[in-house]
């Protein structure tokens, strides 16, 4: 996927955010499931939406790893999604969208597409 | 757009060509199809099969299989209440009735059936319907509400679906059959006798033998008058005789059309013109019209794949086999349930007391079930469905697959290893065992690889205890060990990883993988490690959320939409009037829909995931406590009302279920735990379908162990007898404590005692006779349990910071929008669930 234009979402303090652990990050209309690694400081950031059964509820999943793929299970159907790429990895036909993302300042940023910033949050852009 | 996309007419939306819709836009990812669909009636496609419960007060919106928006977000032409009068096929296009012309490629007629009226004298009159359309149906209700009565002309399927609308409608209602019998195609004379009498019990008058030869009325119906000279005076009449294939499209273009009418297709669904396919109820294959919707589906399967290219088998005609409640009565018909397969032998059960009657028939060698009927009682319908479809080979007493095995030598068991290679083990998918096996030997050796190449148990997940055993069954056979690792990141079985964190006394999930596995844990291994590390140390599971399933890390259950429900403890199921009130009111004030569970408490549903603390806030202020519904843990431990009221009674079984369940209240195992306590032998409380049961006698109390109810029920097994109430809950102690050590993750009881070596004789040398010198420490570790309980709401309300985690977004305060509801029989449920 090219990636022209993206702009920096400020989403909160990473001490906010559970450790090894998921939660949602809300923005316009939009729910981001964001997670952590304690362990290698790694963080990822994709859609709450599980497009299995359309429920709002990855942040809620548990975190792994499938190799070394990091990965999400949806608590509805154990359906489980590479953090990297959003790749299903039970071989069915659903992915994911990831976001990058980045921290400033004890600040999570999340790298959203330019579209859904809607010009209003135009300060956020770096 | 693109340009070479190939244009489908799909003329009909009913069921069976919505599905074709359905079935295309899925398959068709390089988008190589454009799809046009005309329905000739008002609505979009709805469900037929439901028509009945429309006189139920169904809204018609809630019978569309979907709604307009459905096809438009799909980019799916509907034309509704447009009909298709001709077909060009040089010129391939297709002409409606307003005279627009319409360009196809290929050309799909799912154009159905509509009901067969016979020619009967008087069949015009004011009063006489069928039963077929939302058309019909709403001009039927309104008839019907200046009527006392109706009959139904024909007794079968649809007939008797119509009765039951009319039922509903509160007529006096009558069937009229030619037939000497009900439904004459499926039952034979015995099981259609006793579906006559359980009709005419519920008030509906059987009239069979009867032919009509006039309908009497002065414009209006008054009556039917049969050949024999008998009369029956009705206010409407149902016309319900059968149904007649709408190939007039057909005939007019000059296709094929069988003899008995349907439109002739092949093996390929296609007719005499190469560009048109047919499916469902208008489609005449090898002479047959199928009538249900599960065949026209397949049909609509078979066409897509055709049209996407991919490989397709020949249609070779389909399992009519039915299984349905009719107005109250259960009836199953399968395979060839009247006998007529030369030399078969029937083999019947006929309970006139309990209303039941059962046949199979055998074939001529014994070897194999032909087909059989199933009256009153059909829950061995899926069971004896398989050794039909399957060919399986019958047991040594055939008639124990009716009847149950009666005592002596033990049933064969249905094992993975008895169910032939073309058993059918993932429903969703339609994976065969052989499709698994093969799968297996081509190298996917664990259970992901073998879901990843296979698909089975992707979709509904209910047959994952199969492949899994399959799995191992096949690995065996390969000489491999089969090892029951957890999963990719610990190579070890549960058991060994609890004695790990009893021995090296961990306490986190981080410490043991760190020391003992790789990686960074998974959806396996984490709820796993979660449980043995409650049943070891007891610390509040909160303090391991982010290894807790949603479930256990909210402390409720997600349901459909991502609301959740609560379930406060109500041990034994006794509960005081004024804690009656407060869920009431606590329910009232959330809005929350309520429903009495099996376990004799009551579920909340439909709370977000911030209104939980102060759900539970509430509901603790008011001496409540957790109900674990959401753990792999003790459930309930049900009750009887015993000695205190019942005059049956011998024992007090409430103040013993109260007693033990909250011994046991928050015990984490590798699976759910139920329990239950009977007063008599009267067994009111069930026990005998729960993980422990109790049952009082005069003497004291029959123990009972590795029972569950479920989608394999099994009945628990009598353990002990007569035991006074110390050296009962000494045995359960023993006994669950256990079963925590030794059973594999996600395994009940009774899945457990299968597989236990020695099975029920170990279990009661081991708790009984102490064989294993274990009974001590089992004892002292379950008193550890038992003394540093704590209810976990109650630490949740009281401490802010863990509050504070009960909220759907990091960054607001605004409550979750995309939670949506809608109202039910006065309460709510969730909308939003695709």
């Amino acid at each position: 996927m090219e990636r022209e234009t993206i702009f920096w979402f400020k989403a909160a303090p990473i001490h906010a955010f559970p450790i090894d652990s998921g939660a949602c990050i809300k923005y316009l209309d939009q729910q981001i499931a964001v997670f952590n690694f304690s362990q290698s400081g790694e963080w990822y950031a994709c859609q709450n939406l599980c497009p299995h059964r359309m429920q709002m509820v990855l942040a809620r999943g548990l975190l792994g790893s499938c190799g070394e793929e990091p990965k999400v299970a949806c608590p509805f159907h154990k359906k489980t999604f590479s953090l990297k790429d959003g790749k299903n990895l039970n071989g069915d036909d659903c992915h994911i969208t990831t976001y990058p993302t980045k921290i400033e300042g004890e600040y999570l940023y999340i790298g959203l597409p330019f579209e859904t910033s809607q010009s209003e949050k135009a300060e956020n852009i770096t | 757009m693109g340009g070479n996309m190939k244009k489908i007419i799909v003329v009909g939306n009913g069921m069976v060509g919505f599905k074709f819709c359905e079935k295309l836009h899925q398959a068709d990812q390089e988008k190589n199809f454009e799809i046009q669909v005309f329905g000739e009636e008002q609505w979009p496609a709805y469900d037929r099969v439901h028509l009945s419960s429309f006189f139920e007060g169904k809204a018609k919106d809630e019978l569309l299989l979907a709604p307009r928006e459905w096809y438009e977000n799909r980019s799916i032409e509907l034309l509704t209440n447009t009909l298709i009068v001709q077909i060009n096929r040089n010129l391939q296009v297709v002409i409606d009735h307003l005279g627009n012309k319409h360009q196809y490629d290929y050309l799909v007629l799912a154009t159905g059936s509509s009901a067969f009226v016979p020619a009967i004298t008087g069949v015009e009159k004011k009063g006489v319907f069928v039963y077929r359309t939302l058309e019909d149906l709403e001009a039927l209700k309104s008839y019907a509400s200046h009527c006392k009565s109706a009959a139904i002309l024909g007794g079968g399927l649809l007939g008797l679906e119509a009765a039951k609308a009319a039922l509903d409608l509160g007529l006096q209602t009558h069937v009229v059959e030619f037939a000497p019998r009900l439904m004459a195609r499926q039952l034979d004379d015995q099981g259609a006798l006793l579906l006559k009498t359980k009709m005419e019990e519920l008030g509906i008058q059987i009239h069979l033998q009867k032919t009509t030869s006039e309908i009497l009325g002065n414009g209006k119906l008054k009556g039917l008058q049969f050949t024999d000279g008998s009369f029956l005076e009705v206010d409407m009449l149902i016309i319900s005789a059968g149904i007649k294939p709408r190939d007039e499209l057909a005939r007019k273009t000059g296709l094929a059309v069988a003899p008995r009418g349907g439109i002739v297709v092949d093996d390929h669904l296609k007719t005499s013109d190469p560009n048109i396919y047919v499916i469902g109820e208008a489609a005449s294959h090898r002479g047959l019209i199928y009538g249900l919707v599960a065949p026209g589906y397949e049909m609509a399967t078979q066409v897509v794949n055709q049209l996407i290219g991919k490989e397709v088998k020949p249609f070779e005609g389909f399992d009519m086999s039915t299984k349905l409640k009719l107005i109250e009565v259960e009836v199953g018909s399968f395979g060839d349930a009247l006998g007529e397969t030369p030399g078969s032998k029937p083999i019947l059960y006929k309970n006139k007391t309990k209303g039941i009657y059962k046949r199979v028939n055998i074939s001529a060698d014994g070897k194999r079930l032909l087909g059989g009927i199933l009256v009153g009682d059909t829950s061995q319908y899926g069971m004896l469905h398989q050794f039909f479809q399957n060919h399986m080979a019958l047991p040594p007493e055939p008639e124990d697959l009716i009847l149950g095995n009666r005592g002596g030598k033990s049933a064969q068991g249905f094992g993975i290893d008895a169910l032939p290679d073309s058993a059918q083990v993932c429903a969703c998918e339609n994976i065969t065992k052989l499709h698994l096996c093969q799968a297996v030997q081509e190298g996917n050796q664990n259970i992901s690889s073998l879901k990843e190449c296979t698909k089975a148990g992707t979709g509904c997940g209910g047959c994952l205890p199969m492949v899994n055993d399959l799995l191992n069954s096949e690995l065996k056979k390969l000489g491999k060990a089969v090892k029951t690792t957890l999963c990719e990141h610990f190579s070890y079985t549960r058991q060994e990883l609890l004695d790990l964190i009893k021995i090296k006394e961990i306490k986190t999930f981080r410490a043991l993988i760190n020391e003992f596995g790789s990686g960074q844990g998974c959806e396996i291994c984490k709820p796993v490690v979660a449980s043995l590390l409650a049943s070891t140390w007891n610390e509040p599971i909160v303090k391991h959320q982010h290894i807790q399933d949603t479930n256990d890390r909210y402390l409720a259950n997600i349901q459909k939409g991502g609301s959740y429900s609560v379930v406060p403890r109500i041990a034994g199921g006794e509960i005081t009037p004024e804690k009656l009130i407060v869920i009431g009111q606590v329910a009232a004030k959330y809005q929350l829909y309520t429903k009495i569970t099996g376990g004799q408490r009551i579920d909340l549903f439909g709370a977000r995931v911030d209104q939980l603390p102060d759900i539970w806030e509430e509901l603790i202020a008011a001496g409540f406590e957790s109900g674990h519904a959401y753990g792999k843990s003790l459930r309930t431990v049900k009750s009887c009302v015993g000695s205190t009221w019942c005059r049956f009674g011998v024992q007090d079984s409430v103040s013993f279920a109260i007693e033990i369940e909250n011994r046991y209240k928050g015990l984490r195992a590798p699976h759910k735990i139920k329990g239950a306590v009977s007063g008599c032998i009267r067994e009111c409380a069930e026990a005998q379908s729960k993980d422990f049961g109790i049952i009082a006698t005069e003497k004291g109390w029959n123990l009972y162990v590795c029972g569950n109810g479920g989608s394999k029920p099994q009945h628990a097994l009598l353990f002990a007898t007569d035991l006074d109430s110390k050296t009962c809950i000494q045995y359960i102690d023993r006994f669950l404590m256990y079963y925590i050590k030794t059973a594999d993750p996600l395994t009940r009881t009774a899945t457990w005692l299968n597989k236990l070596e020695g099975g029920i004789d170990h279990l009661r040398e081991v708790v009984i006779d102490d064989s294993l010198g274990l009974g001590e420490e089992l004892e002292r570790e379950m008193e550890f349990l038992v003394n540093t309980y704590s209810c976990e709401w109650k630490e949740v309300v009281e401490n802010p910071q863990l509050r504070a985690r009960f909220k759907p977004f990091i960054n607001t305060e605004e409550p979750d929008s995309s939670l949506q509801f809608e109202p039910l029989r006065g309460q709510k449920i969730p909308s939003n669930w695709v």
